[in-house]
């Protein structure tokens, strides 16, 4: 697979998302410039995680109005993977790709800890490699991730499946303390109706070796891997 | 020569949407004896100085509040002249 990787000015997990795909998947990786009009024939194109623009405004909001972000909207909309970690979620959200916002952490606090995820749906390019209620150990690092959305819509995305992460203790329980941050359900990450867009709060590159505390975040990129190698199979078809 | 216009732009939460900054100022305001003041909410605002030549500029003013000043998921926005 070839993977493209946003740089925005104050992107700050670039590298470790290059890194994760090039040295432990293997895969031909690039950045993306975000003043490019170009997403050089990714597979996948990753938002990553950081402060773009200083997080002026909202965080996300100013680039979503970047030059590649159109193009990335456009890939999206024809159905292409798109991933957005922490602040690349943020940026899914403002730019309209994801339906919520992420507001203010009800603790007031940056939160950077090891949590708990369980996979709520496998049906979808970024869990395939999981079963459903698979408890992922994956870090944290964010002051905006408490996920909002409107009661009905909120009931919507859970009815159909559009929660593919949500924050759990250690033997998979949805509760009160497991929740780093406020959101709604304990929502960690959410697809879009096509389900080939993902934005998690979480940074499942950064657990890809076992330095790092947890090999889980593979899981992720292996997903991805396995469900364009099955997208490519049918489309030789 | 005309003059420039100004218009200035309200962002306010919308109702229901948790504050945590307005809550912690709530607290800190009781905890410094002010108990009256039983909550608090935070916004911005913003301040546009517009070139006295523009045109169809109350259309535009609400655009660039929907489009980038305000969310409109979590906030309102409101502005005066």
């Amino acid at each position: 697979m070839k993977v493209g990787v946003v740089t925005f000015p104050g992107s700050n997990c670039d590298y470790d998302a290059y890194a994760a795909i090039k040295h432990v998947m293997g895969e031909e990786v690039e950045f993306l410039w975000h003043k490019s009009e170009d997403l050089a024939g990714s597979d996948l194109v990753i938002l990553p995680g950081g402060f773009s623009y200083g997080d002026y405004l909202r965080a996300g909001a100013i680039a979503r109005f970047s030059p590649i972000l159109g193009k990335v909207i456009g890939f999206a909309q024809s159905g292409g993977l798109v991933m957005g970690i922490c602040n690349g979620f943020q940026v899914l959200t403002e730019a309209g790709l994801l339906p919520g916002a992420l507001i203010r952490n009800k603790s007031l606090r940056f939160s950077c800890k090891q949590v708990y995820l369980r996979v709520e749906n496998n049906q979808t390019p970024y869990t395939n490699a999981c079963a459903v209620g698979d408890v992922l150990r994956i870090p944290i690092a964010h002051g905006e991730g408490n996920y909002y959305h409107f009661d009905g819509d909120i009931k919507a995305l859970e009815e159909s499946g559009r929660v593919a992460f949500r924050y759990v203790d250690h033997t998979g329980a949805v509760t009160a303390e497991a929740n780093p941050n406020g959101s709604l359900n304990n929502i960690a990450g959410i697809v879009n109706e096509g389900g080939n867009v993902l934005g998690m709060m979480p940074h499942p590159e950064r657990a890809v070796e076992s330095i790092l505390g947890s090999m889980d975040g593979i899981k992720v990129f292996a997903s991805v891997r396995s469900a364009l190698q099955a997208y490519k199979l049918v489309g030789e078809k | 020569m005309t003059q420039n216009k100004q218009a200035t732009v309200f962002v306010r939460l919308k109702d229901g949407v948790l504050d945590p900054q307005g809550v912690t100022i709530q607290k800190a305001l009781a905890q410094m004896g002010y108990d009256e003041f039983t909550s608090v909410r935070t916004g911005k605002f913003f301040e546009l100085q517009i070139d006295a030549g523009a045109e169809d500029i109350d259309r535009k003013i609400d655009e660039v509040c929907s489009k980038l000043l305000a969310n409109p998921v979590i906030e309102t926005f409101e502005v005066k002249k």
